[in-house]
């Protein structure tokens, strides 16, 4: 019988409701919390068959994916969809590669490029995000050059050396909301409108979730984006603009406590279903 | 009304005493309903829990 190890750091809500489907599913789980473990190939002993990388923390994740794909456990999502989606840059650039609408971008590391890339890309206001975080965390909305000027010395001289590439991403005009779109091997089981007063409308900053229905050009988007980082178990920030639908970011290891209950759909219980589809193929 | 399955313990931010349902998790995030402080499930032994403050967000946390 399959066992589906879950990696872990802490247990959210999330976690919570991914046992409770497996449960019910029939599916044996193993809790990994990563911390504890030692990633030692010549020692290293699997009571799993497959595993499923929900750790809140994308570094531990990461490494704990690589670790496990190369002694011959499937994880998912795989490193390859998780090293593209971890990065707002490297996403935006496979979205850019594959003709997937997405706001206009560029990465700087100076003040002098910066001015001149947001030039490019439309002049302000514009957004700069860190490549790796969440949560709409150190997101800035740059108006003008005094508050572009302050951000880019602020993460000089305060930032790690991640900080200082700074992700420049054209500010796409809103209507109160934007849409996340859950999407499983391509197809879009659902999807919630968050809505906010504040520019950053994501769920862990107060937005509100309601039900989205999948359109037509809704399910389009989320399958080629999809299909551009290598498909997997996603969520999609999608904004919706006079052009269309275009794809903010792509989150892989997603949040979706607060949007089962208004959409009606068991999105846990589609991620159990998905990785025992996995498996089944991994066995072949 | 505690039932024999649940887990008791105390919050490490304001003592107030912590009862948690059977399917409770270690490494679970948890809210004290007094002080309302996030904490984090570190053992569960018959039916006690030690609970600790919950760790705070890093710059790679989230989704």
């Amino acid at each position: 019988m399959l066992t589906l190890g879950i990696l872990h750091t802490t247990i959210r809500a999330d976690e919570k409701l991914i046992i409770e489907a497996a449960k019910k599913a029939g599916i044996a789980t193993q809790l990994i919390d990563v911390r504890s473990e030692i990633f030692n190939p010549a020692t290293y002993m699997a009571n799993f068959d497959i595993a499923l990388e929900r750790c809140i923390s994308t570094v531990k994740g990461t490494y704990a994916t690589h670790f496990l794909e190369s002694v011959g456990i499937p994880v998912i999502n795989s490193s390859a969809v998780a090293s593209i989606c971890e990065d707002k840059f490297l996403t935006s650039l496979v979205l850019e590669k594959n003709n997937v609408p997405t706001p206009a971008f560029a990465l700087v590391f100076g003040i002098d490029e910066a001015r001149q890339a947001i030039e490019q890309i439309g002049g302000f206001p514009v957004v700069i995000k860190p490549n790796v975080g969440s949560w709409g965390r150190l997101l800035a909305k740059i108006n003008d050059m005094d508050a572009l000027e302050a951000i880019i010395e602020h993460k000089d001289v305060l930032g790690s050396p991640q900080q200082k590439a700074v992700y420049i991403q054209k500010f796409i005009e809103k209507p109160g909301r934007d849409i996340r779109a859950f999407v499983i091997d391509g197809k879009a089981i659902c999807a919630v409108y968050r809505a906010s007063e504040h520019w950053i409308t994501n769920t862990a900053r107060g937005g509100k979730a309601t039900k989205c229905l999948v359109s037509k050009e809704l399910k389009h988007i989320s399958k080629i984006a999809s299909d551009a980082v290598g498909r997997g178990i996603l969520a999609l920030d999608v904004f919706e603009t006079d052009e269309g639908l275009t794809i903010n970011e792509i989150n892989h290891t997603m949040e979706f406590k607060n949007s089962e209950e208004p959409t009606g759909v068991s999105i846990s219980s589609a991620i159990v279903a998905y990785c025992v589809e996995v498996y089944k193929k991994y066995e072949k | 009304m505690n039932t024999m399955k649940d887990f008791s313990g105390t919050c490490p931010i304001c003592d107030a005493p912590v009862t948690l349902p059977s399917d409770t998790q270690v490494s679970e995030v948890i809210s004290c309903s007094y002080c309302k402080s996030k904490l984090v499930v570190e053992s569960l032994t018959k039916q006690k829990a030690i609970i600790a403050k919950a760790p705070d967000v890093e710059e790679d946390w989230g989704e």
